[in-house]
C-alpha cells in the first residue's frame, strides 16, 4: 500500500521547512567554495587587489619545493596520527564497549567531557606540561633523571601528540559504535568452529568493525591537515602542516589567490578520501560524529 | 597457567590500559585546573608558587577576558538556537516531502562535516569580504550556524528513522491543524533528537577555533583571546575561566542529559 | 427493508498515484447511518486508500465523496467529522493515556471538568479504567488499541474509520477484540467503516461487506448474501472455499439453468441468463453430493483422488476428466468409493451461476468450442 502523503497544498509547508536550509547551504557553503575555486585563477595587482586574469600561476606556485616538503610532512603527520589513533583507540573502544559493559555509559561520557574545554586551551595545557619549565621537566629534574631541563616541545613528535590528542575521540566514538553493534554469537560461533583468538579477531571482529575504522580514519586524517594551531602551539613554527600555509596567505602573507589554491589541495584530498570511503562501502551518515 | 589467573591478568591489563588513555585525555585539563590555583605572578606563569584563589578574583577585574567569554556564550547561544530551528525544520521537511534537488541539499550537508575547517573558514572569509559584510558577531553567527546545521540534522534524522508518520495523521484526524500538530506532536516526539543536536551545536560552537579565527573581525571570542596571549604566556586567570567553563558546561550537560533520559524512559 | 439514511456516499471515485496504475477504479458505494460496513480485500486492492480518502489523508483523483450530503473534497482532515483508528495505533508516545484520549476535546477547547468526566467515561467503556496515567509504551498491544479506539470515539464522530485495527494482535486477542468492537458499535450506534483482509473477521462482525479487488468494487451485501450469492468469480473464490466451473449456458427452463462445461453438463439456479452466455458456476464443497449413477441434469463423472479426515469432516478431492480437481466435504463416515467413477450432483439452488465477464472469459470460450 502506498504510504506517500498527498495532502492538498504540500508546496507551502515543504517550502517553509526546507527553504531556509537550502538558502543557507547555497549561500554559505556552495557559493563560498565556488568562489574560492574561482579565486585560484585570479592574481593580485600592485595594491593587493584581486583581479581576474585567468592565470594558472597560483597552481604553478604550489609546486614550489618548500611547499612540496610541507605537503609531505603534513601527510606524514596525518598518516601517523591516524595510525596511532587506530592502534591506541581500537583496544580502548573494544574494552569500554564490550568488557567494562556495566559502566560503559559513564566511560563513554568520559571520552566526550574533555571536548567541553576548548581544544586550543587543552593544547596549551600540553605546552605547559611539556615546556622547558613545565611539569614534566620539573618532575624529571627533581627526581634527578635529567640534570638540565630538556626540550620536549617544538618537533614533529609533539605535533603528532597534539593531533592525536585533539582527534582521538573522533576515532574512538565510531569504533565504539561499531564494536557495540557486534553480535556476540558471531564471536562465539567463530570460537566454536575452532578459530583461535587471533583468527577470530582477523576473520570476524575486524571485518565487522571495519566501518568504524573507515569513518574514524576519515574524521581524523582530514582535519589533521588543517589544524594549524596545533602546529603553531606545539611545533613553534618549525614544523608546519598545510593549514599553516593557508593561514599565512590569508593573514600575514595576504596572498588570497595562493591561499585559495592551497585550499583546493585540501578540497581535492577530501574528495578523494571520501570517494574511497564510499567505494569501500562507507555510509556518509556515519561521519556525523 | 591457570585459565582463571590468565583471565584475571588480561582484565587487569585492560583496566590499566583504559586508565592510561583517560590520563592522556585529562592530563592537560588537570594542568589547566591546577594552574588556575597557582600563586605565581611572573611570566610565563609555569612554576608552582603555592595555592591561591587570587586568579578567580582577578578574573572578574579582567574586563577584556570577560568580554571575550561573553562573546563566546552569546555566539554559542544564538548559533545553537538558529541552527537548531533551521535544522529541525529541514530534517522533518526532508523526511516528509519528496522534491527535486533533495540530493543536492543532502550533498551540501556533508560538506561542512568532512571538509577541513580551515577551508570552510577561508571560503566564508573571502565571500564576506567580497560581499562587503563587515566581520564581527554577525559573520561569526553565520559561520557557526553553517557548520552546526548538518550535525543538528543528522541527530534528528537518527531519531526520525523510528518515527511513525501516522501519529501526525492521527493528530489531524482528531481536529488539530498542521501548525498545532507540529508543535504538540512532531516537536515533542523528536525532542530528544533535537536536544541532542542542539547540545552538539553548542559544544561545537564553544570549541571552535579555526572558523572563528577567519570570520571574527575585531570581535574576539574566548579561544581567540587565548590564542593572542599564547606567545607571551597565558595568565592563570585564563585557566581560572577555563576551569569555570568546564564545571559550568559539565553541569549543564549532566542536567540536560539526565532530563532527556528521564523523558526517554516514559 | 426499511429505508435507511445514507451517511457516506462515494460517487465515481478514482484514485491514481502519479506514475502508477489506478488504485481505486470508479468506486460507487453508499454507507448507511449506524451500520458496520467492512471493506474487504487482499492487500493492494484499494481498501485502505478508500478509507484514507474518506479521512482526508489522500486526495481524490476524480469523483466525489459526500459525508452527510456534504462534499468533503476541500476539507482538511481536521475539518472532517470522521475519526480514524490506525493499524499502528498511532498513539502519541509522549502523552499519557489520559492526554491521548483527551487530545480531541482539548483542541475543541472544552472545559477541563468536562474533558475529565468524558475521558474517564470513555476509558471505562473500553475497559481501561485506572490506566489513565500510563504511557503508551507501558501498554500491551490490545490495550493500545483500546486507547486508540477511545481516542477516536470521544469526539463522537459521525463515522469511525478503522484501518485493520486488529492486524497486529495475536489470534486470541483478535477474536476477543472483534466481539468488543461489535459491542461498542451497537452501543454507540456510530457508523463503522472497517478495513480488513481477514474474511472471517469481516463475516463475523459486519452488517454489510464491500469486497474489493484490484481497485474495483466486486460486491456489496450482507455476509449471508456475499457467501450465498457471490456476484463475481472473485467473490465466490475469495469468501470461503468453493468449486468453480466455467462454461456456457446450454438451456434455460424458468430459473433452472443448464451449463455446458468441458466435462459435461451441470445445472444450477439463476435468473437473467441467456442461452450461449458465458458463466461460471460456484458450488460450495459441503453442498456437493455424489451418486454412482448419472443424475438427471448432471453428466460429470469424477474419480476419487484423495480423502482426508479433518475431525468430524471428511474432505475429498475428486478429479474430472479434464484434470480439474473438485473439493467435496462430507460428514465423517460417508466415504466415497475409492474405485471407479462417481457422478457429482447438487440441489439446483446450491449452484450459483455467475455472469462471467471477468478474467476467466478465455477459459469459458475454450469450453464452448469443446461443447
Amino acid at each position: 500500500m502506498k504510504k506517500k502523503k498527498n495532502f492538498r497544498g504540500n508546496t507551502l509547508p515543504a517550502l517553509v521547512m526546507v527553504g531556509p536550509v537550502t538558502l543557507w547551504l547555497l549561500l554559505l557553503v556552495a557559493v563560498p567554495l565556488i568562489y574560492v575555486v574561482f579565486m585560484t585563477f585570479c592574481s593580485l595587482d600592485a595594491n593587493y587587489n584581486l583581479v581576474f586574469t585567468f592565470t594558472l600561476d597560483n597552481y604553478k606556485r604550489l609546486f614550489d619545493a618548500n611547499y612540496v616538503q610541507i605537503y609531505a610532512q603534513s601527510l606524514l603527520i596525518a598518516f601517523s596520527t591516524t595510525l596511532i589513533c587506530i592502534i591506541a583507540g581500537y583496544p580502548f573502544a573494544f574494552l569500554i564497549a564490550r568488557v567494562f559493559t556495566k559502566k560503559k555509559a559513564i566511560l563513554y561520557m568520559l571520552v566526550i567531557i574533555p571536548f567541553w574545554t576548548n581544544s586550543l586551551i587543552r593544547i596549551y595545557g600540553w605546552r605547559t606540561f611539556l615546556g622547558s619549565s613545565g611539569w614534566l621537566n620539573n618532575m624529571l629534574t627533581k627526581l634527578h633523571i635529567i640534570s638540565e631541563p630538556a626540550e620536549f616541545l617544538f618537533n614533529r613528535g609533539t605535533i603528532i601528540l597534539g593531533m592525536v590528542y585533539c582527534l582521538i575521540p573522533y576515532m574512538i566514538l565510531p569504533l565504539y559504535t561499531a564494536v557495540e553493534k557486534l553480535d556476540k554469537s558471531m564471536i562465539e560461533a567463530s570460537k566454536d568452529l575452532g578459530a583461535k583468538g587471533p583468527a577470530t579477531f582477523l576473520k570476524v571482529i575486524l571485518p565487522m568493525t571495519a566501518s568504524g575504522i573507515f569513518s574514524g580514519s576519515i574524521m581524523v586524517f582530514i582535519p589533521c591537515l588543517g589544524y594549524f594551531f596545533v602546529a603553531d602551539i606545539l611545533g613553534g613554527g618549525k614544523s608546519d602542516v598545510i593549514g599553516n600555509l593557508i593561514e599565512r596567505q590569508f593573514q600575514s602573507g595576504n596572498n588570497w589567490p595562493l591561499g585559495a589554491a592551497l585550499s583546493v589541495i585540501l578540497i581535492a584530498i577530501t574528495l578523494l578520501l571520501v570517494k574511497i570511503y564510499q567505494i569501500c562501502g562507507g555510509d556518509m551518515e556515519n561521519l556525523g560524529v | 597457567m591457570n585459565r582463571r589467573i590468565k583471565e584475571k591478568i588480561k582484565y587487569t591489563a585492560g583496566i590499566i590500559y583504559c586508565a592510561l588513555v583517560y590520563v592522556f585525555l585529562f592530563l592537560p585539563i588537570v594542568v589547566i585546573v591546577v594552574n588556575s590555583f597557582n600563586a605565581t605572578t611572573s611570566k610565563p606563569y609555569l612554576s608552582w608558587k603555592g595555592f591561591t584563589f587570587a586568579w578567580y578574583g582577578k578574573l572578574f577585574e579582567n574586563t577584556v577576558l570577560l568580554a571575550s567569554f561573553g562573546h563566546t556564550v552569546l555566539l554559542a547561544v544564538v548559533s545553537t538556537l538558529l541552527s537548531t530551528a533551521i535544522g529541525t525544520l529541514a530534517a522533518v521537511g526532508m523526511y516528509k516531502y519528496h522534491f527535486k534537488g533533495k540530493g543536492l541539499i543532502d550533498g551540501l550537508l556533508y560538506i561542512p562535516v568532512v571538509i577541513p575547517e580551515i577551508v570552510l573558514g577561508i571560503s566564508l572569509l573571502t565571500v564576506f569580504a567580497k560581499a562587503s559584510v563587515p566581520r564581527g558577531m554577525i559573520t561569526l553567527v553565520l559561520a557557526h550556524v553553517t557548520f552546526s546545521i548538518p550535525f543538528v540534522i543528522f541527530n534528528i534524522r537518527a531519531r526520525l528513522s523510528g518515527y511513525d508518520n501516522s501519529i501526525e495523521e492521527a493528530s489531524m484526524d482528531l481536529g488539530a491543524n498542521r501548525v498545532y500538530t507540529f508543535f504538540h506532536i512532531t516537536l515533542p516526539v523528536l525532542a530528544p533528537g533535537i536536544g541532542g543536536g542542539a547540545l552538539l551545536a553548542f559544544t561545537l560552537s564553544i570549541d571552535d577555533v579555526i572558523i572563528s579565527y577567519f570570520t571574527n573581525g575585531q570581535v574576539k571570542t574566548f579561544p581567540l583571546k587565548v590564542m593572542e596571549s599564547i606567545k607571551s604566556g597565558v595568565a592563570p586567570d585564563v585557566n581560572a575561566l577555563s576551569t569555570l567553563i568546564l564545571v559550568g558546561t559539565s553541569l549543564l550537560v549532566i542536567l540536560t542529559q539526565s532530563g532527556i533520559f528521564s523523558k526517554h524512559k516514559k | 427493508m426499511e429505508e435507511k439514511k445514507i451517511i457516506v456516499e462515494i460517487k465515481n471515485v478514482n484514485k491514481v498515484y502519479q506514475g502508477t496504475n489506478a488504485v481505486v477504479k470508479d468506486l460507487n458505494l453508499n454507507v448507511y447511518e449506524g451500520e458496520f460496513l467492512t471493506l474487504l480485500g487482499s492487500s493492494g486492492c484499494g481498501k485502505t486508500t478508500t478509507l484514507r480518502m474518506i479521512a482526508g489523508f489522500e486526495d481524490i483523483t476524480s469523483g466525489t465523496i459526500l459525508v452527510e450530503g456534504e462534499n468533503i473534497e476541500d476539507k482538511e482532515p481536521f475539518e472532517r467529522n470522521v475519526n480514524t483508528v490506525f493499524q499502528t495505533y498511532a498513539l502519541f508516545p509522549h502523552m499519557t493515556v489520559f492526554d491521548n484520549v483527551a487530545y480531541g476535546l482539548k483542541i475543541k477547547k472544552k472545559p477541563k471538568g468536562e474533558i475529565k468526566t468524558k475521558v474517564m467515561e470513555m476509558l471505562e467503556l473500553v475497559q481501561l479504567g485506572g490506566f489513565e496515567k500510563r504511557y503508551p509504551s507501558q501498554l500491551s498491544g490490545g490495550q493500545k488499541q483500546r486507547v486508540a479506539i477511545a481516542r477516536a470515539l470521544i469526539n463522537q464522530p459521525r463515522v469511525l474509520l478503522l484501518d485493520e485495527p486488529l492486524g497486529a494482535l495475536d489470534l486470541k486477542l483478535r477474536k476477543q477484540m472483534q466481539l468488543e468492537l461489535k459491542r461498542l458499535q451497537r452501543k454507540l450506534k456510530i457508523t463503522f467503516i472497517y478495513v480488513t483482509h481477514d474474511q472471517e473477521e469481516a463475516l463475523s462482525m459486519s452488517d454489510r461487506i464491500a469486497i474489493m479487488n484490484d481497485g474495483i468494487l466486486q460486491q456489496v451485501g450482507t455476509p449471508v448474501e456475499i457467501y450465498e450469492q457471490p456476484a463475481t468469480r472473485f467473490v465466490a473464490s475469495f469468501i470461503g472455499e468453493t468449486n468453480l466451473f466455467d462454461g456456457a449456458v446450454s438451456s434455460v427452463d424458468g430459473d433452472k439453468v443448464s451449463v455446458s462445461i468441458e466435462s459435461g453438463v451441470i445445472t444450477g439456479k439463476g435468473t437473467d441468463f441467456k442461452v450461449g452466455e458465458m458463466v461460471a458456476v460456484s458450488v460450495r464443497p459441503e453442498r456437493i453430493k455424489y451418486s454412482v449413477r448419472p443424475v438427471e441434469g448432471f453428466t460429470v463423472p469424477a474419480a476419487v483422488k484423495e480423502q482426508v479426515y479433518v475431525g468430524s469432516v471428511l474432505k475429498t478431492i475428486v478429479v474430472l476428466p479434464n484434470g480439474n480437481e473438485i473439493r467435496i466435504e462430507r460428514l465423517a463416515g460417508e466415504e466415497l468409493p475409492a474405485e471407479g467413477m462417481v457422478y457429482l450432483y447438487w440441489k439446483d439452488e446450491d449452484a450459483k451461476i455467475i455472469h462471467s465477464f471477468d478474467n476467466n472469459i478465455f477459459a469459458a470460450i475454450d469450453n464452448i468450442q469443446l461443447a
